[in-house]
Protein backbone atom coordinates (compact mmCIF):
# COMPACT_ATOMS: atom_id res chain seq x y z
CA UNK A 1 0.00 0.00 0.00
CA UNK A 2 1.12 3.43 -0.43
CA UNK A 3 1.67 6.04 2.11
CA UNK A 4 2.61 9.21 1.91
CA UNK A 5 5.14 10.23 4.68
CA UNK A 6 4.82 14.34 5.91
CA UNK A 7 8.17 15.97 7.61
CA UNK A 8 8.05 19.20 9.61
CA UNK A 9 10.53 21.50 11.58
CA UNK A 10 14.12 20.31 12.17
CA UNK A 11 13.00 17.30 9.98
CA UNK A 12 11.91 18.76 7.48
CA UNK A 13 14.81 20.38 7.00
CA UNK A 14 17.38 17.52 7.23
CA UNK A 15 15.02 14.59 4.93
CA UNK A 16 12.62 16.62 3.01
CA UNK A 17 9.01 17.95 2.95
CA UNK A 18 7.33 14.50 1.89
CA UNK A 19 8.40 11.25 0.66
CA UNK A 20 6.51 8.37 -0.91
CA UNK A 21 6.97 5.10 0.53
CA UNK A 22 5.48 1.37 -0.24
CA UNK A 23 4.31 -0.70 2.70
CA UNK A 24 3.44 -4.27 2.95
CA UNK A 25 -0.71 -4.68 4.11
CA UNK A 26 -1.26 -3.90 7.41
CA UNK A 27 1.78 -2.25 8.12
CA UNK A 28 2.11 -0.60 11.61
CA UNK A 29 3.72 3.10 12.46
CA UNK A 30 6.86 0.96 13.99
CA UNK A 31 7.24 -0.91 11.20
CA UNK A 32 6.83 2.26 8.58
CA UNK A 33 9.59 3.71 11.40
CA UNK A 34 11.93 1.15 11.07
CA UNK A 35 11.44 0.81 7.09
CA UNK A 36 12.28 4.86 6.88
CA UNK A 37 14.83 4.69 9.23
CA UNK A 38 17.14 2.08 7.33
CA UNK A 39 17.19 4.44 4.72
CA UNK A 40 20.38 5.88 6.48
CA UNK A 41 22.17 8.27 8.98
CA UNK A 42 19.82 11.01 9.21
CA UNK A 43 16.82 9.28 9.15
CA UNK A 44 17.34 7.06 11.83
CA UNK A 45 16.44 9.66 14.41
CA UNK A 46 12.36 8.96 13.17
CA UNK A 47 13.33 6.26 16.04
CA UNK A 48 13.96 8.26 18.71
CA UNK A 49 11.71 8.60 21.56
CA UNK A 50 11.18 12.18 21.09
CA UNK A 51 9.70 12.26 17.54
CA UNK A 52 5.83 12.23 17.26
CA UNK A 53 3.72 10.41 14.42
CA UNK A 54 0.28 11.37 13.61
CA UNK A 55 -1.26 9.73 10.92
CA UNK A 56 -4.38 11.90 9.06
CA UNK A 57 -3.50 14.85 11.12
CA UNK A 58 -4.76 12.64 14.42
CA UNK A 59 -1.30 12.00 17.00
CA UNK A 60 -1.31 7.77 17.45
CA UNK A 61 1.26 5.34 18.82
CA UNK A 62 4.05 3.02 17.25
CA UNK A 63 0.82 -0.08 17.04
CA UNK A 64 -1.62 2.12 15.38
CA UNK A 65 -2.15 -0.23 12.22
CA UNK A 66 -1.34 1.94 8.37
CA UNK A 67 -4.03 1.81 5.49
CA UNK A 68 -3.65 2.76 1.97
CA UNK A 69 -3.19 6.09 0.79
CA UNK A 70 -2.85 7.16 4.76
CA UNK A 71 -0.69 10.74 5.44
CA UNK A 72 1.78 9.79 8.27
CA UNK A 73 3.66 12.93 9.72
CA UNK A 74 6.95 12.87 11.73
CA UNK A 75 7.96 15.91 13.65
CA UNK A 76 10.05 17.06 17.18
CA UNK A 77 8.27 18.28 20.27
CA UNK A 78 6.09 21.25 19.45
CA UNK A 79 6.89 24.04 20.42
CA UNK A 80 4.38 26.93 19.38
CA UNK A 81 2.30 30.00 21.63
CA UNK B 1 -13.30 31.02 16.08
CA UNK B 2 -9.97 29.23 15.25
CA UNK B 3 -7.61 31.11 13.07
CA UNK B 4 -4.16 30.44 12.02
CA UNK B 5 -2.57 32.76 9.85
CA UNK B 6 0.59 35.13 8.97
CA UNK B 7 -1.35 38.08 9.30
CA UNK B 8 -0.86 40.20 12.80
CA UNK B 9 -4.49 40.43 14.40
CA UNK B 10 -5.80 43.60 16.16
CA UNK B 11 -6.76 42.65 20.22
CA UNK B 12 -9.45 45.26 20.50
CA UNK B 13 -11.70 43.43 17.71
CA UNK B 14 -11.03 40.07 19.04
CA UNK B 15 -11.87 41.31 22.34
CA UNK B 16 -15.15 43.01 21.64
CA UNK B 17 -16.67 40.16 19.77
CA UNK B 18 -15.92 38.22 23.12
CA UNK B 19 -17.92 40.97 24.92
CA UNK B 20 -21.12 40.96 22.64
CA UNK B 21 -22.00 38.27 24.61
CA UNK B 22 -25.08 38.97 26.80
CA UNK B 23 -24.99 35.79 29.59
CA UNK B 24 -20.93 36.71 29.86
CA UNK B 25 -19.76 38.88 33.03
CA UNK B 26 -16.21 38.13 32.46
CA UNK B 27 -13.70 38.52 29.24
CA UNK B 28 -10.32 36.79 30.16
CA UNK B 29 -7.50 37.18 27.10
CA UNK B 30 -4.09 36.34 26.43
CA UNK B 31 -1.49 37.64 23.84
CA UNK B 32 1.66 36.26 23.46
CA UNK B 33 4.78 38.04 21.79
CA UNK B 34 7.99 37.65 20.79
CA UNK B 35 10.81 38.46 23.58
CA UNK B 36 14.08 39.69 22.39
CA UNK B 37 15.94 37.22 25.24
CA UNK B 38 15.46 33.90 25.20
CA UNK B 39 17.72 31.54 27.35
CA UNK B 40 20.42 34.04 26.91
CA UNK B 41 20.54 34.56 23.16
CA UNK B 42 19.17 38.01 21.99
CA UNK B 43 16.48 37.32 19.21
CA UNK B 44 16.10 39.09 16.31
CA UNK B 45 12.85 37.30 15.21
CA UNK B 46 11.57 33.70 14.85
CA UNK B 47 10.15 31.91 11.97
CA UNK B 48 6.85 29.45 13.04
CA UNK B 49 6.11 26.59 11.02
CA UNK B 50 2.62 24.25 11.27
CA UNK B 51 1.12 21.75 10.24
CA UNK B 52 -1.72 23.15 7.96
CA UNK B 53 -5.02 21.47 8.52
CA UNK B 54 -3.75 19.08 11.60
CA UNK B 55 -3.11 22.63 13.92
CA UNK B 56 -6.86 23.54 13.14
CA UNK B 57 -7.75 20.44 13.95
CA UNK B 58 -5.72 20.84 16.99
CA UNK B 59 -6.85 24.07 18.56
CA UNK B 60 -10.59 23.10 18.10
CA UNK B 61 -9.80 20.08 20.05
CA UNK B 62 -8.40 22.15 23.04
CA UNK B 63 -11.13 24.77 22.96
CA UNK B 64 -14.07 21.64 23.08
CA UNK B 65 -12.00 20.18 25.50
CA UNK B 66 -12.04 23.68 27.39
CA UNK B 67 -15.91 23.58 27.18
CA UNK B 68 -16.36 20.71 28.41
CA UNK B 69 -14.09 21.51 31.54
CA UNK B 70 -15.77 24.74 32.39
CA UNK B 71 -18.85 26.70 32.45
CA UNK B 72 -17.51 28.81 29.16
CA UNK B 73 -19.33 30.64 26.53
CA UNK B 74 -16.95 31.51 23.62
CA UNK B 75 -13.33 30.80 22.71
CA UNK B 76 -11.24 32.66 20.48
CA UNK B 77 -7.86 31.48 19.64
CA UNK B 78 -5.90 33.20 16.75
CA UNK B 79 -1.92 32.27 15.92
CA UNK B 80 0.38 33.16 13.77
CA UNK B 81 3.07 31.35 11.24
CA UNK B 82 5.97 32.51 9.33
CA UNK B 83 8.46 35.39 10.25
CA UNK B 84 7.64 37.27 13.14
CA UNK B 85 9.90 40.25 14.77
CA UNK B 86 10.85 41.06 18.10
CA UNK B 87 7.58 42.53 20.05
CA UNK B 88 5.30 41.23 18.03
CA UNK B 89 2.28 39.50 18.42
CA UNK B 90 2.36 35.62 17.96
CA UNK B 91 -0.51 34.12 19.72
CA UNK B 92 -3.87 35.80 21.09
CA UNK B 93 -6.42 33.32 23.82
CA UNK B 94 -9.77 34.90 24.69
CA UNK B 95 -12.51 33.29 26.86
CA UNK B 96 -16.10 34.96 27.90
CA UNK B 97 -18.44 32.79 30.68
CA UNK B 98 -20.67 34.00 33.59
CA UNK B 99 -18.00 34.70 36.14
CA UNK B 100 -14.21 35.12 36.08
CA UNK B 101 -13.01 31.78 37.72
CA UNK B 102 -14.16 29.64 34.42
CA UNK B 103 -12.55 32.19 32.27
CA UNK B 104 -9.31 32.44 34.13
CA UNK B 105 -8.66 28.43 34.42
CA UNK B 106 -10.26 27.93 31.05
CA UNK B 107 -7.87 30.58 29.49
CA UNK B 108 -4.73 29.13 31.11
CA UNK B 109 -5.50 25.52 30.18
CA UNK B 110 -5.85 26.46 26.32
CA UNK B 111 -2.36 28.08 26.47
CA UNK B 112 -0.81 25.21 28.49
CA UNK B 113 -2.48 22.08 25.98
CA UNK B 114 -1.53 24.40 23.02
CA UNK B 115 2.19 24.72 23.73
CA UNK B 116 2.14 20.73 24.03
CA UNK B 117 -0.27 19.67 21.77
CA UNK B 118 -0.64 21.77 18.57
CA UNK B 119 1.58 21.46 15.83
CA UNK B 120 3.34 24.15 15.65
CA UNK B 121 7.41 25.12 15.89
CA UNK B 122 9.36 28.06 16.24
CA UNK B 123 12.71 28.50 15.07
CA UNK B 124 14.91 31.56 16.98
CA UNK B 125 17.05 33.57 14.24
CA UNK B 126 19.59 35.49 16.25
CA UNK B 127 22.90 37.13 15.38
CA UNK B 128 24.34 33.47 15.92
CA UNK B 129 22.38 31.93 13.30
CA UNK B 130 19.11 29.82 13.53
CA UNK B 131 18.16 27.80 15.71
CA UNK B 132 15.12 25.10 16.13
CA UNK B 133 14.04 26.02 19.88
CA UNK B 134 13.25 22.65 22.68
CA UNK B 135 10.06 22.05 24.16
CA UNK B 136 10.31 23.28 28.17
CA UNK B 137 9.93 21.11 30.81
CA UNK B 138 8.17 23.84 32.47
CA UNK B 139 5.90 24.17 29.34
CA UNK B 140 5.28 20.36 29.82
CA UNK B 141 4.65 20.13 33.66
CA UNK B 142 1.69 23.19 33.20
CA UNK B 143 0.14 21.07 30.86
CA UNK B 144 0.08 18.02 32.34
CA UNK B 145 -1.03 19.93 35.94
CA UNK B 146 -5.12 19.75 34.29
CA UNK B 147 -4.63 15.78 33.83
Amino acid sequence: MKINVRLFARLREQLGDSVQCECPEGATVAALTDQLASKGDSWAQLKSQEILCAVNQQQVSGEHRLADNDEVAFFPPVTGG
Amino acid sequence: MISVQKEDFDVAALYQALQQNPSSGAVVTFTGLVRDLNLGTAVNALFIEHYPGMTERALSDIASQAKLRWPINDVAVVHRVGRLEVNQQIVFVGVNSAHRQAAFDACEFIMDYLKTSAPFWKKELSDQGEQWLEQRESDRLASKRWS
